[in-house]
């Protein structure tokens, strides 16, 4: 009936910093008005923004014991920057919220992933 | 107040899902404003979930929410009042108030068409049928569909808007409306019962408790409409479903499909119930798409062991089925039916109307019914390049699962076929 999608949020590091004034108050507005209509139409599950990838640990195994770098393990031109979870009637829908996300327009990308789910109806 | 000892939560629960939609019915008659009765109801239901338990059922429960819940209104409607008052100073028409006599009258029908009202969208007529007729509160509503309380709380309050901007009141719709509107509420509850009936492979009681309460409801509706095929349909499908429960799963979770189920598990007052309902409804009502779906079900049901299955049967009731509501769901199945008579090319050639599809074309379901009707035609590499693009493309986990399994099987098999 619905699917959880999460839409995942990717842009270039420090983006935010480069834009006017009234540019930033653009980009937030937009987020405020796309949050106030998920949470109007039932559509929200929940949502994070993660800090700044500089603050980043990297824990890999090196010499058969994990160890642990400060920052990224590659540096990138984007960087996974947050997500929100929707619940939703259509894949289409999902897509059409991710369209508007303002980081697409600041040369950001967005990724729509269906969620797992525990139902599973026998064949 | 009754002196016999506290009556534990879950019969307090069971009553008050019983008297909900009557409490409600008789106060929105009464006074009209749908939306305002369902939140006093709402707000009347907590309260005796939290009192009754250790103070008692009071004598007359339901006269109890209904001044509850009456005291609730009137308490909402003063403040409100008061507010306007200092706004604008002007009252809105209080509406024409209806005679209550109760208990001559059975609300739930009004109530189950105006919370599918059209003017929803599936989810919305679910959760509001769920609090408006099923007395769930909103917590346990979203607990079983696993969203947060608040996302849930919208839903209701967004759907009840909808049904007032639509202009819709608490009566029963013109006659030449009722029976598209009835349709409505037989699809949302279905809806329902299949939420619950495939999460339980999941670790989540409490989801499999909306299996319950669609039958609930079904069985409520049937007794209102007695005459009518689809809601003796209904309530047989759901019966003939839920009576598999205990055998579609193994451990931890591990879906079992049809053929290899312990048929023993099968619950038999369950198969009894719904195959009589099926019946007796079929030698009267013109056949329906649920009613057809259940006598699929029935068929199964009477089988023994899977090789006694009457598959030109159950093809039969399929091509049945495919006219009376065409889908591509119903193909997928009449294709294994008529593997199961005429052989595995007969249901791959079928499969291949599917391809165009759009509908179908990428969905995981199509693949793992070809995957199966080529393992049966013992081309295994193809069934297990079909298995894993089937296991790639299904949300589900227990399905994913599945078919990983499937596929596996049939590694470094050899296409049995030279």
């Amino acid at each position: 009936m619905t699917v959880k999608y999460m839409l995942l949020i990717f842009n270039r590091p420090g983006f935010v910093e480069e834009l006017t004034e009234a540019e930033r108050d653009a980009l937030f507005a937009d987020v405020d008005t796309i949050m106030k209509e998920l949470n109007e139409s039932g559509e929200w599950v929940g949502g994070e923004a993660l800090a700044d990838p500089s603050t980043t640990k990297t824990v890999r195994e090196r010499g058969g014991q994990p160890a642990v770098t400060d920052g990224p393990f590659l540096e990138a031109k984007e960087h996974f920057a947050g997500y929100l979870t929707v619940d939703c009637e259509s894949e289409e829908r999902a897509v059409e919220i991710a369209k508007r996300w303002p980081d697409v327009r600041y040369g950001g990308h967005m990724e729509v992933r269906a969620l797992m789910n525990d139902s599973g109806t026998e064949m | 107040v009754s002196t016999s000892p506290g009556p534990d939560g879950a019969a307090v629960e069971d009553l008050l899902r019983t008297l909900a939609p009557q409490v409600l019915g008789v106060l929105a008659r009464r006074h009209g404003a749908f939306d305002a009765c369902e939140d006093a109801v709402q707000e009347a239901l907590l309260a005796a979930a939290v009192q009754w338990p250790g103070d008692g059922v009071p004598d007359n429960p339901r006269g109890w929410l209904l001044t509850v819940a009456t005291r609730r209104l009137t308490d909402q409607w003063r403040s409100e009042r008061a507010r306007r008052d200092r706004e604008i100073a002007v009252f809105a028409e209080e509406p024409e108030p209806a005679p209550d006599r109760p208990g001559d009258r059975d609300d739930t029908l009004t109530l189950l068409l105006l919370c599918c009202h059209p003017a929803l969208s599936p989810p919305s007529q679910v959760a509001l049928t769920l609090r408006a007729v099923g007395g769930l509160t909103t917590a346990q509503i979203a607990h079983a569909f696993l969203v947060p309380e608040a996302t849930m709380a919208q839903r209701v309050s967004r759907a009840k808007q909808k049904i007032k901007q639509a202009g819709a009141r608490f009566a029963m719709p013109p006659p030449d409306e009722r029976d598209e509107r009835l349709r409505a509420v037989l699809h949302v509850l279905y809806l329902i019962f299949n939420e619950g009936y495939t999460a339980s492979s999941g670790p989540d009681l409490q989801r499999t408790d909306l299996t319950a309460e669609a039958i609930r409801i079904a069985r409520a509706l049937l007794g209102l409409l007695p005459g009518d095929g689809e809601v003796a349909g209904l309530l047989a499908l759901m019966l003939l479903t839920d009576a598999r429960r205990a055998a579609r799963t193994g451990p931890g979770g591990l879906l079992i499909p049809l053929t290899d189920q312990d048929r023993t598990l099968w619950n038999g007052a369950a198969i009894e119930e719904g195959t009589a309902l099926i019946t007796d409804a079929l030698t009267w009502s013109p056949p329906g798409p649920y009613q057809v779906q259940a006598a699929i079900a029935a068929v199964h049901a009477e089988a023994a062991r899977p090789e006694d299955t009457d598959w030109p049967q159950i093809l039969a009731l399929y091509r049945l089925l495919s006219h009376l509501s065409p889908n591509p769901m119903v193909t997928l199945n009449e294709a294994v039916a008529l593997a199961m008579v005429d052989g595995p090319s007969a249901g791959l050639d079928l499969l291949r109307s599917l391809d165009d599809d759009t509908r179908m074309s990428g969905h995981h379901r199509l693949a793992a019914v070809r995957a199966h009707l080529l393992e049966m035609a013992g081309s295994w590499k193809s069934a297990r390049d079909e298995y894993r693009d089937a296991a790639r493309r299904t949300t589900s986990l227990p399905e994913r699962r599945y078919l990983e399994s499937r596929a596996a099987r049939l590694n470094g098999e050899d296409d049995g076929r030279s």
